[in-house]
């Protein structure tokens, strides 16, 4: 028995995302391989190796991986699965691309968002947005998995000592191809990996606001910025900000959700935070109902106090 | 160009559902059933679509019980032309759906399918990418922006960190995201053709399909509550919590 998870890096280094899934890995038993496919992605293969836990490295190159394509690295997956029992991949933008195409072409059933290893053909998982929580058993020989990467810890990114193949990589499919992409560059944490996320919803009116009063608050605290639904819909925030449900799912050290109501999407997406502050006007807001600490109050004059009194 | 989109009968995203207490499920009796949102934004795109001339025929799908007429009706009532109901009281997970889905697809050669790029209910996200590996076609997942011309479609997606533009040839699968339209309203007018339209019904087993689950559920429970804290008077009070209670600044 043995995983194979399909790492998520940039090419020089690799996703903290692959660290919980690394460790979700290792809790179904046997030993862990991971494959980075990517174009000049030696730096994040060597990276890859130093993983505690990590036995081996599948490094493949290829320009037709140079965008993470599903066509492309569902079928590099495809091409490896039969040495594995698990395959999984982080519950991100590009695992949950991924993960379906090689599940349907292996004709097995997925298992999305696990938050828990029971036994090696036994998870769990949320649903409804985290409004249930089912325990579910794979009747498949190969288990296709994406690991909600906030259930598990990450794996120490060092220590680990794992040989690293390179493989002569499947064909370019053809069937898409990467136009362009616009990420914005930003100094500060990952969301998903941010210890202390700043969140702002409608209640900040607009995107000028949005960016003025809570912007120095997330500077002073080292904080990523997040959002509700609410906000990113109404254009204030961008939409990879979006905390929910359909979203990002988060689990920082402190959580400060400020003019959130607290609709029971957005709690899906955040109620797993170890500490939650809410800021709010409306005191029956739903938020202070997951709050440790709430704040009644109009968040334009609270929130600069806070960030004098920090 | 037809359009292919199913569609999803799912519990209403108003409604906070109950955990049966014999664990074998949530209670979904009595409650309110509606499209699943993504699945609007499917159907309202595949009309614009139509609406621009890009796509001839819109035929919207749902794959469930005979209640999900009402959700293929709403489908019409938005502008779908006509629609099919794949009859089953049998669960179904997402690989099957993907397969009775292939089966239609084979039979009403679209060159798109758009669907939702997950249920609210089981919170999968899978069938649209299985039916783009069954088919061997090309997938645009998470999109916020849809263009079509000359065989090829262009498709912004919402990625981890911002966005990313495919360029995909036809035939070939898009998955929405929440930002690709706001579906109209239907009117009484709209409801009222709807039900003029036609409906076909059709059995797995006249697809050829099997259906057999192939991930079990053990058991179903709520998840574990967090409890309301405390209100703090004011900004000073928070700060203090944080760095001598809570610790964590």
């Amino acid at each position: 028995m043995t995983s194979l998870v399909i790492a998520e890096h940039d090419n020089a280094s690799i996703r903290p995302a692959t660290l919980n899934t690394v460790t979700a890995a290792s809790q179904c038993g046997g030993d862990v391989h991971v494959l980075v496919a990517g174009l000049n992605a030696a730096a994040a293969a060597q990276a890859a190796a130093q993983i505690a836990g990590v036995a081996k490295v599948i490094h493949v190159e290829g320009e037709q991986f140079a965008h993470g394509l599903a066509e492309n690295m569902a079928a590099q997956v495809i091409a490896l699965a039969s040495s594995y029992s698990h395959l999984l991949f982080p519950a991100t933008a590009s695992g949950k691309n991924i993960a379906p195409r090689v599940a349907a072409l292996l004709d097995v059933g997925q298992i999305s968002d696990i938050t828990k290893v029971d036994a090696v053909d036994t998870f769990e998982r949320p649903i409804y947005a985290g409004n249930a929580i089912a325990i579910v058993q794979s009747l498949d020989a190969t288990k296709v998995i994406t690991v909600r990467t906030t259930g598990f810890d990450a794996a120490a990114s060092t220590g680990g000592s794992a040989s690293v193949d390179v493989v002569t990589g499947v064909a370019d499919s053809g069937k898409s191809a990467f136009v362009g992409s616009e990420i914005a560059k930003s100094d500060r944490p990952e969301l998903t990996a941010a210890k202390i996320i700043v969140s702002g919803g409608r209640a900040l009116g607009s995107s000028e606001k949005f960016d003025e009063v809570l912007t120095p608050l997330a500077d002073k605290l080292g904080a990523a910025l997040g959002a509700s639904r609410a906000a990113v819909d109404a254009g204030y925030a961008p939409n990879d900000w979006q905390v929910g449900q359909t979203g990002k799912i988060v689990a920082p050290q402190l959580y400060v959700a400020i003019g959130i109501s607290g609709a029971i999407q957005h709690l899906a997406g955040m109620k797993d935070s170890k500490v939650i502050v809410a800021i709010n006007k409306d005191g029956e807001a739903p938020i202070f109902g997951v709050a440790d600490y709430g704040l009644e109050a109009d968040l334009f004059t609270a929130v600069p106090e806070l960030i004098a009194a920090l | 160009m037809k359009v292919l989109v199913p569609v999803k009968r799912v519990v209403d995203y108003n409604v906070k559902v109950r955990v049966k207490s014999d664990g074998s499920g949530v209670d979904i009796a009595n409650v309110k059933m509606s499209m699943n949102p993504f699945d609007e934004i499917a159907i309202e795109e595949a009309v614009r679509l139509k609406e621009k001339g890009v796509a001839t025929e819109v035929i919207a799908v749902s794959c469930g019980v005979l209640q999900c007429q009402e959700t293929l009706r709403t489908a019409m009532a938005i502008g779908a032309d006509r629609a099919i109901l794949v009859e089953t009281a049998e669960e179904l997970q997402p690989l099957a759906v993907a397969k009775l889905l292939k089966a239609l697809v084979d039979k009403e050669q679209p060159q798109l399918v758009i669907l939702g790029k997950q249920a609210i209910d089981d919170d999968c996200n899978q069938t649209g990418q299985m039916l783009a590996a069954l088919l061997g076609w090309g997938q645009a997942t998470f999109a916020s922006k849809v263009e079509v011309a000359d065989g090829v479609a262009r498709v912004t997606r919402e990625v981890d960190g911002g966005l990313e533009t495919l360029s995909l040839t036809l035939p070939a699968i898009i998955t929405t995201d929440l930002r690709l339209n706001e579906p109209r309203y239907v009117t009484l007018p709209n409801i009222m053709k709807a039900k003029k339209k036609q409906l076909d019904n059709v059995k797995p087993a006249d697809l050829g399909v099997d259906v057999a689950p192939r991930i079990k559920t053990l058991k179903v429970s709520e998840p574990p509550k967090r409890s309301a804290g405390i209100k703090v008077a004011d900004v000073a009070a928070l700060v203090d919590k944080l760095k001598n209670e809570a610790k964590v600044i």
